[in-house]
C-alpha cells in the first residue's frame, strides 16, 4: 500500500518534471528549432519573429484538449469531425476486423492443435504470411475490394489473426493429456470435449494471443487510416500535419495512446476471468 | 462367470516388450492390488483396461464383451488426480454425472454429486476450486468423481502415491468403508506393501521389466472388515508382508533374470495363499 503511494508521487513528479520541461523550452525566445525553421513562418507571423515557439506549449495542447473534450462529436465535414468521431471510426474498424479474424483464428486454431497434420500442412503458410506487414496488402486490399473503409478493417483483420490463430494452436496442442482423457474416460462427445474442456483449458492462452493482436490492430490502424483518408484517428493526425496544427497532433497521439490502454486493459481483464490456477 | 478376464496381454513398442502374457480375473466385488516396479508396465495394464491405451496383445473381456476404447462402465481415478481447474468441486463431479446421466436435469445432478462429496466427506467444500485444495482432499474429488458415476469397475492408479502418509491413511480408511458400503469392484496401484493389505482381497506381483509378467497372485486371508490401526497385530500379517516386501526385494528381478522357477510364457501365476 505505502509502494503504491510513493509510485503514485513519483508518477506524478516525473509527470511535472516532463510538462515542466516542455514549458520552458517551448517559452517565447527560448530558441528551439522554431526560430530559424521554414515551418515558423507557415505557423504565423509571431512564430517567425521568434516571439512564440513553433512547437505548442503544453497549455495550448491543454487548450485544444479541452475544445476537443468539450464537442467531440461534430461533423462539419470530410475534413473537420470532432475527434470523438474519429476515434469512434477506428475502434469501429478494429473492432469489425478483430472480430471477424476471432471467428476465422479460434476455430481454425482449434483445427490446428487437434491435428498435428493439420499443424504441419497449414505452418509453411503461416511461417510466410505471419511476417508480411499488413500494409503491404492495402493495395491489394484496395484493388479487390475497391472500398477504402473495408480495405482497411481487411488490414486489421490480416494483421490481427496470426497472434490469435498461433495462441489458440498452441494452447489446444498443451491441454493436458490428464484432462483429455477424463474426459474420454467418460465417453464425452467431440463437441462437449471441444467446448467443456479444451476451450476452458487453452482460454487463458487464446485471450492472451486476442490482447497481443487487439494491440498490433490498434497500432497498424493509425497507419491504414493515414495511408487511405477520409476518417479516422490515423487521418486526423494527417489532416491536422497537413493543417499544420501540431497541438491537435499531439491531443490524437494522446488519444491513441489512451484509447490503445483501454483495448489492453479489457483484454486483459478478459484474460484474468479465464484464467484458472492449477 | 468373472466380471474381467484377461488373457495374454502384452505390450510392446517395437521390438521392446513391456509385459508380456500377463492373464488374470476379477470377480464382481473383488479388490485386487496390482504391485510392482517402476517400468513392469502396471499404468500400462491399467490404461489398457481403462481403455487408453491399445494392446498389442491378448484380449480384456468385461461382463462376456471385448473392451475396445474407454467406457462409462470403467470409472478412473488418476495419480494426478486429473480434476478441471476452473471447475469447483461439485462441477467437477457434475461434469462426470452429466456424461452418465444425460438426460438428467439440474436438481438430480446436484443431489447426486452431493451424495458422493458428502461420501469422500468433502461436505462444505462444493465451491471451492481444486487449487484452492490440499492434496488429499484433490485425491478425495478424484474419488468422488470416479464413484459418482456408478461403474461396474473402478480404476485406480496410485491414488494416495503423493499424499503425506496421515492423510494417505485417511483417505484408505474412507475408502476401505466406500468400498464395503457400495461393494465396489477395484482394481488399484499401488507401491505401499500396506496398503494393499489393508484393501486387496488378492495381490497380483509384477516381475521386473522388460518382459514383466504377473508372477505371483497373493489372496490376501486377512479377514474383513480391517482396521488400519489393529490389521498388524493379526498374527498372519507379517507373514504375508514379508512374502510381498521379499518379492519385492529379492524374487521381482530373479523371474526376469529366468533364476527363479517362472517359465519364460506362464500361463498361470503362482497362487500364494498364505495361512498361518
Amino acid at each position: 500500500m505505502r509502494e503504491r503511494l510513493i509510485a503514485a508521487l513519483l508518477s506524478v513528479l516525473l509527470f511535472s518534471l516532463f510538462i515542466g520541461a516542455w514549458h520552458l523550452s517551448t517559452l517565447p525566445g527560448a530558441g528551439g528549432p522554431a526560430a530559424t525553421s521554414e515551418y515558423a513562418k507557415l505557423l504565423g507571423a509571431d512564430a517567425a519573429a521568434g516571439k512564440k515557439s513553433a512547437f505548442p506549449t503544453p497549455a495550448d495542447v491543454g487548450r485544444k484538449a479541452w475544445q476537443h473534450l468539450r464537442d467531440p462529436f461534430y461533423d462539419k465535414g470530410p475534413n473537420d469531425k470532432g475527434i470523438g468521431v474519429q476515434l469512434a471510426w477506428s475502434i469501429a474498424r478494429v473492432l469489425a476486423g478483430f472480430l471477424l479474424a476471432a471467428l476465422a483464428a479460434v476455430p481454425l486454431g482449434f483445427l490446428i492443435g487437434m491435428s498435428p497434420l493439420v499443424y504441419r500442412a497449414l505452418d509453411p503458410f503461416i511461417q510466410v504470411l505471419k511476417p508480411i506487414s499488413p500494409l503491404a496488402w492495402m493495395p491489394l486490399a484496395l484493388f479487390t475490394l475497391k472500398d477504402s473503409g473495408v480495405s482497411s478493417v481487411f488490414v486489421i483483420f490480416i494483421c490481427s489473426i496470426w497472434p490469435m490463430l498461433i495462441n489458440t494452436a498452441f494452447g489446444v496442442a498443451a491441454v493436458r493429456r490428464d484432462w483429455l482423457n477424463v474426459a474420454k474416460t467418460l465417453e464425452v462427445g467431440p463437441v462437449r470435449k471441444a467446448f467443456a474442456v479444451i476451450l476452458p483449458a487453452a482460454a487463458p492462452t487464446i485471450l492472451t494471443g486476442m490482447r497481443i493482436s487487439v494491440g498490433i490492430a490498434w497500432l497498424v490502424i493509425v497507419a491504414a487510416e493515414m495511408l487511405v483518408g477520409g476518417t479516422g484517428i490515423g487521418y486526423f493526425v494527417w489532416n491536422e500535419w497537413n493543417n499544420l496544427s501540431i497541438a491537435n497532433i499531439l491531443c490524437g497521439i494522446l488519444a491513441i495512446g489512451l484509447v490503445g490502454m483501454v483495448l489492453d486493459q479489457t483484454l486483459a481483464a478478459l484474460t484474468r476471468a479465464v484464467s484458472y490456477v492449477e | 462367470m468373472s466380471l474381467l478376464q484377461i488373457q495374454g496381454l502384452a505390450r510392446r513398442y517395437g521390438t521392446a516388450s513391456v509385459f508380456e502374457d500377463v492373464g488374470f480375473t476379477m470377480e464382481k466385488g473383488e479388490f485386487v492390488c496390482i504391485i510392482g516396479h517402476s517400468g513392469c508396465g502396471k499404468t500400462t495394464i491399467l490404461n489398457i483396461l481403462a481403455g487408453l491405451d491399445a494392446a498389442s496383445a491378448g484380449t480384456v473381456i468385461m461382463d462376456g464383451r471385448e473392451i475396445s476404447g474407454p467406457s462409462l462402465d470403467r470409472g478412473v481415478v488418476f495419480q494426478g488426480h486429473a480434476l478441471l481447474p476452473w471447475l469447483s468441486v461439485m462441477n467437477n463431479i457434475a461434469f462426470a454425472v452429466k456424461s452418465r446421466w444425460r438426460q438428467w436435469n439440474r436438481i438430480q445432478v446436484q443431489t447426486h454429486c452431493q451424495k458422493f462429496i458428502d461420501l469422500v466427506g468433502l461436505t462444505g467444500a462444493e465451491h471451492k476450486k481444486p487449487a484452492q485444495l490440499s492434496g488429499g482432499m484433490k485425491q478425495r474429488v478424484g474419488i468422488a468423481r470416479a464413484f459418482a458415476i456408478q461403474p461396474k469397475m473402478l480404476l485406480l492408479d496410485e491414488p494416495f502415491g503423493a499424499l503425506d502418509a496421515l492423510t494417505r491413511g485417511t483417505i484408505q480408511d474412507e475408502l476401505v468403508r466406500i468400498c464395503a458400503a457400495t461393494s465396489q469392484t477395484v482394481f488399484m496401484i499401488t507401491h505401499d506393501v500396506d496398503e494393499a493389505m489393508l484393501l486387496a482381497d488378492r495381490i497380483l506381483l509384477m516381475s521386473n521389466g522388460p518382459r514383466a509378467g504377473i508372477a505371483e497372485v497373493v489372496v490376501n486371508a486377512l479377514p474383513r472388515p480391517r482396521q488400519r490401526n489393529d490389521i498388524h497385530h493379526d498374527p498372519r500379517y507379517y507373514g504375508i508382508r514379508n512374502h510381498l516386501v521379499d518379492f519385492l526385494v529379492n524374487r521381482s528381478k530373479l523371474y526376469q533374470s529366468g533364476q527363479s522357477e517362472r517359465p519364460a510364457q506362464p500361463t498361470v501365476a503362482k497362487i500364494v495363499n498364505l495361512r498361518p
